[in-house]
């Protein structure tokens, strides 16, 4: 992506985001340490970006800015996007939602974006985050949550296993459009 | 999927003895409470220990510890310790893979393949071992329910 579109991008971004003035409410905490899981905020979106470039290896900034005026800001109470933080320092993200009879099933969270930066994981940041956005997704009166990912991505596949996660009664199916 | 007999004797033992690593687990108990012949299951035993997953533990009350990262092991690396379950492609030796028919029944199966090697591959001893912990409480649960 040009740099001066990156720029812009983010100055009208952030430009877009109104300021907040009071401290952003504090989902859960890590017991022994300064860690936090809180709604992200428009601040947040450069560190944000920077753990997913570094696991990705593919700079998103557009999406991320997209991704946060949906998501971000409370925007609507069955949307989420959370992160962890220590000090002023992100160490890993969440984001899903509420949806209804999406692929016919009945209302329940999805989780589509998690992510802790590789030189802190094991530390149970993940665990922190998935069980602050769970917490989330019952507030809104769901009892169930799913999560989607590549079948090859064993460390992300693993950590939702970790978590109790099974196989899910879908099936993702795709074609190629010639 | 079936998994080989070897294979299914190898992973209830290693989760057998990763339900507490300090403890000694008798052979002859897995022998027992499996069902397989205490000669196989020596078999299989000396073939995880090769692997450094267990350590036997000779003389009186000897048996075998788990030795493995039951965070990092995963049900994919005790299989093919054993077995291979890889995808397989389609033989020169078999006719059918000549055919349009024969090539479209391995696509399908290759898919079910590749499934289950993710399957494995991503549930840790660990996650098997909260698995079992679940299971254990379900089936305490019901029990309690039933009418005395």
């Amino acid at each position: 992506m040009p740099l001066a579109k990156k720029r812009s991008r983010k100055a009208s971004g952030k430009a877009g985001v109104a300021a907040r003035h009071d401290p952003p409410a504090v989902v859960a905490r890590a017991a022994g340490s300064g860690l936090r899981v809180r709604p992200a905020e428009a601040d947040d979106l450069d560190q944000v970006i920077a753990i997913d470039t570094e696991i990705t290896g593919i700079e998103k900034v557009d999406y991320w800015y997209e991704l946060f005026h949906r998501y971000g800001m409370r925007a609507h109470q069955n949307r989420l996007f959370l992160v962890a933080e220590d000090a002023g320092i992100l160490q890993g993200y969440i984001i899903g939602e509420v949806r209804d009879w999406e692929f016919g099933s009945p209302p329940c969270g999805w989780v589509f974006g998690i992510n802790v930066r590789p030189e802190t994981r094991e530390g149970g940041i993940g665990t922190l985050l998935l069980d602050a956005i769970c917490t989330g997704f019952k507030r809104s009166g769901v009892t169930k949550v799913r999560t989607m990912l590549a079948r090859d991505n064993g460390l992300i596949m693993s950590f939702f296993r970790s978590q109790g996660m099974m196989a899910a009664p879908y099936i993702a199916l795709e074609r190629d459009l010639d | 999927m079936k998994l080989q007999k070897n294979t299914t004797i190898a992973l209830c033992s290693i989760l057998e003895a990763a339900i507490d690593p300090s403890r000694q687990i008798a052979a002859a108990h897995i022998a027992e409470k499996y069902g397989v012949s205490p000669h196989h299951l020596a078999k299989v035993l000396r073939h995880l220990g090769r692997m450094g997953l267990v350590e036997a533990a000779r003389g009186v009350g000897g048996g075998y510890r788990f030795k493995g990262n039951a965070k990092r092991l995963t049900l994919y690396d005790i299989i093919e310790l054993f077995e291979d379950i890889s995808a397989r492609p389609a033989e020169s030796g078999d006719k059918e893979h000549t055919t349009d028919v024969g090539r479209a029944i391995a696509n399908v199966l290759s898919e079910v393949d590749e499934t289950a090697k993710a399957t494995f591959r991503s549930i840790s001893i660990d996650t098997m071992l909260k698995l079992i912990d679940r299971e254990g409480k379900a089936a305490e649960r019901d029990a309690a329910m039933l009418p005395s």
